[in-house]
């Protein structure tokens, strides 16, 4: 009996072992749970689903294996927020946005939501919500299959049903393929071990050393302990082509900033020219001089470029060549100089690999970082992270 | 005697703990295997093996990491400088080895002479290889002492619970040998529950309008950190100090606004000003 709701949890896409399976059994011998489907639910829940980002697919097959009919809901069929709020920004002029905005978020959402109930059948465009905005984000074929709702069939349920029903856990949903722990491990390779701060490990050595010299008596010789000193400066391209692949860079920042003590950010767009940004929301009130960031950040920082590197040539070998503004210097200039001053540097792309002969733009930053490119995967990292504490042994250029 | 495995868990009197919550500790306690617990900062996680050990009666060992606790500091650690030290001083103790060797938490926790719960709390902050190198002492329960050729087997299968706050992911196989629970933010009627435990006189209009507005803040998007049990706690603390009347916490038109000694619900400066950029928009909105 509980194989098949182990095979069914496993066709669902919950990564459940066997051992956990013989633990759930376990339990269900040892008696913890009376007979209630209920406590059913939740002690499988713990013992077999070990992060909250799966309770919710672990609802929604619950829900199917009790009631042994399919749950209408095709996964991730919803419109999650932040799509929807990306469709919204694209897809709309500002004014329009802000007329939205006036009519509140939480009022739209609930609207939304609402609309969505009321269509129980097939689910055509939907988009007379938005009277004044015509084009509407829905409806586009294949982003709302037919059938589409938000709340289970059984709203009316009370008790148990509710709990798994109500999918309270659909915002911790994510399904990531290159998870952070990945990440951090390939980001792990870049160690450089200093010993700073206060005295407090053995120096076995030089205690044996000093001791044979002190006749025999103990001279204890302390060192600080080794700690990861390595320092990084991030270039990160922001916006544009750059939206498709916010969650990965996401994911790749913040294993970064735990891996990385000395973690330095700037953003650009597209490409490097003579200035950058580190917020986003003030990005046209607060810019730094690039020429001030090479100057301030000495030739030790790991330089490392995240970006797509797609973008028309121009904006890379042509002066003025920038979407944003008049750059005197070709962006090109700017790699090259950047390149100079850190010669630890690679490129990390979020873009397949393979779809890099094909992109103008990839092959001429690749050749101006002679050949520093990485993609983003757990592969590509590693191969970036050896590449940068390499490429001290090399021979700096000497100038 | 009473063994941990025909122990209940049923909550305490100060500490509120839903069915699932319940349940997971005690599968945890049956079946003797350690209990992971995840969730927003400020749910009482670290509370929980606190209230456990109080409930039952067991004594808590608690082991803090921190990002430089190294695992072997929670078996034991040979404390080879004082025997070098003694032995050159002529001391008599030096010639057993096991009078230098330092018991860790885990350690302590495995001889126990009645079944103990053991806190590993947030096993995140250490180096992302910590768990392995936990993985077969927490799953055997017992480590060998090479320095001294024994091998420490706890008496009393202790109750162990650890907790996360996420900055890390945890390794697969040392997930798969735990039980998993997550913590979820207590929604209104959990949360008068949990106020009414710690403050059980408090005046019943004043708590309806410290949870309208609680939530209100709760729900305001951006913020960086959004206010958690905890800080409820503190909050009503400090307007129950401060004898705040129930009144000053409901606006006159029913738009949000800013509550007094908010200082104890938002902690970083940028929630703050973003908090009071919302408040006067909404107010010239209207």
């Amino acid at each position: 009996m509980l194989v098949d709701f182990f095979l069914h949890l496993r066709a669902a896409g919950l990564p459940v072992s066997i051992r956990e399976l013989l633990t759930l059994l376990q339990a269900l011998q040892g008696g913890v749970i009376g007979p209630s489907l209920d406590e059913f639910y939740y002690l499988a829940r713990a013992s077999l689903i070990k992060e909250e980002s799966r309770y919710d697919r672990y609802d929604q097959a619950f829900a199917q294996f009790v009631r042994g009919v399919q749950v209408r809901m095709a996964p991730l069929a919803e419109v999650p927020e932040e799509w929807f709020r990306q469709q919204l920004q694209r897809s709309f002029s500002a004014e329009d946005l802000a007329r939205l905005e006036k009519l509140g978020w939480d009022k739209l959402m609930q609207e939304l939501q609402q609309r969505l109930e009321e269509q129980d059948g097939a689910h055509h465009g939907g988009s007379k919500w938005i009277g004044s905005g015509g084009t509407s984000p829905f409806g586009h074929g294949g982003a709302h299959p037919e059938g589409v709702r938000i709340g289970g069939p059984s709203k009316g349920n009370r008790g148990a049903v509710k709990v798994w029903e109500a999918r309270s856990f659909r915002d911790y949903d994510d399904q990531r393929e290159l998870g952070t722990r990945n990440i951090q491990v390939a980001l792990r390779r870049l160690r450089r071990f200093a010993r700073e701060g206060g005295e407090l490990e053995l120096d076995l050595p030089d205690t044996i050393h000093s001791t044979a010299r002190n006749a025999g008596y103990l001279d204890l010789k302390l060192v600080p302990p080794r700690r990861n000193r390595v320092k990084v400066l991030m270039l990160l391209d922001v916006g544009g082509t750059m939206d498709d692949h916010i969650q990965a860079v996401e994911e790749l920042f913040s294993a970064a900033r735990a891996q990385f003590q000395h973690l330095e950010f700037f953003y650009f767009h597209n490409c490097v020219y003579g200035q950058l940004w580190r917020s986003n929301r003030r990005r046209m009130s607060e810019r730094f001089d690039t020429a001030d960031v090479m100057r301030k950040y000495n030739r030790d920082h790991k330089l490392v470029f995240v970006g797509d590197a797609t973008m028309s040539p121009y904006e890379i070998l042509q002066p003025n060549g920038s979407i944003e503004y008049n750059n005197p210097e070709p962006g090109a200039v700017w790699l090259q100089r950047l390149t100079a001053q850190f010669p630890h540097y690679a490129w990390i792309n979020p873009e397949p690999e393979a779809l890099w002969p094909y992109r103008q733009s990839i092959t001429i930053i690749q050749k101006i970082l002679g050949g520093r490119m990485y993609p983003l995967s757990v592969d590509g990292l590693t191969r970036a992270m050896r590449r940068l504490s390499s490429a001290g042994r090399e021979a700096a250029p000497a100038r | 005697m009473a063994t941990a495995a025909n122990r209940r868990f049923q909550g305490s009197d100060t500490y509120v703990a839903g069915d699932d919550l319940r349940l997971a500790v005690n599968a945890a306690l049956t079946l003797q295997r350690p209990l992971l617990i995840k969730g927003e900062p400020g749910t009482g996680k670290t509370m929980l093996a606190e209230e456990v050990a109080r409930a039952l009666d067991m004594p808590l060992f608690a082991w803090h990491v921190k990002s430089t606790t190294k695992a072997q500091q929670g078996l034991y650690e040979y404390d080879a400088v004082s025997r070098l030290r003694d032995s050159q001083l002529g001391d008599a103790r030096v010639v057993d080895i096991a009078n230098y060797i330092v018991q860790g938490v885990l350690w302590q926790a495995f001889e126990s002479p009645q079944p103990a719960v053991l806190l590993i709390d947030e096993i995140d902050k250490a180096d992302i290889e910590f768990p392995n190198d936990l993985l077969r002492e927490l799953d055997r329960m017992e480590f060998s002492v090479y320095e001294t050729r024994q091998t420490i087997r706890a008496r009393h299968r202790p109750l162990v619970v650890i907790t996360s706050n996420n900055e890390k992911d945890l390794p697969d196989a040392f997930l798969r040998r735990c039980f998993f629970h997550y913590i979820r933010f207590p929604d209104r009627e959990a949360m008068h529950a949990i106020v009414d435990v710690h403050f059980p006189r408090l005046r019943g209009e004043l708590l309806r309008n410290a949870l309208e507005s609680f939530f209100a803040i709760r729900e305001l998007p951006g913020l960086k950190k959004k206010p958690s049990t905890s800080e409820l706690l503190d909050w009503l603390r400090l307007l129950v100090a401060e004898q705040i009347p129930a009144e000053a916490l409901v606006s006159r038109d029913a738009s949000i606004f800013v509550p007094p000694l908010h200082g104890a619900l938002l902690k970083n400066e940028q929630d703050i000003a973003l908090f009071e950029r919302l408040v006067e928009m909404n107010r010239r909105g209207r």
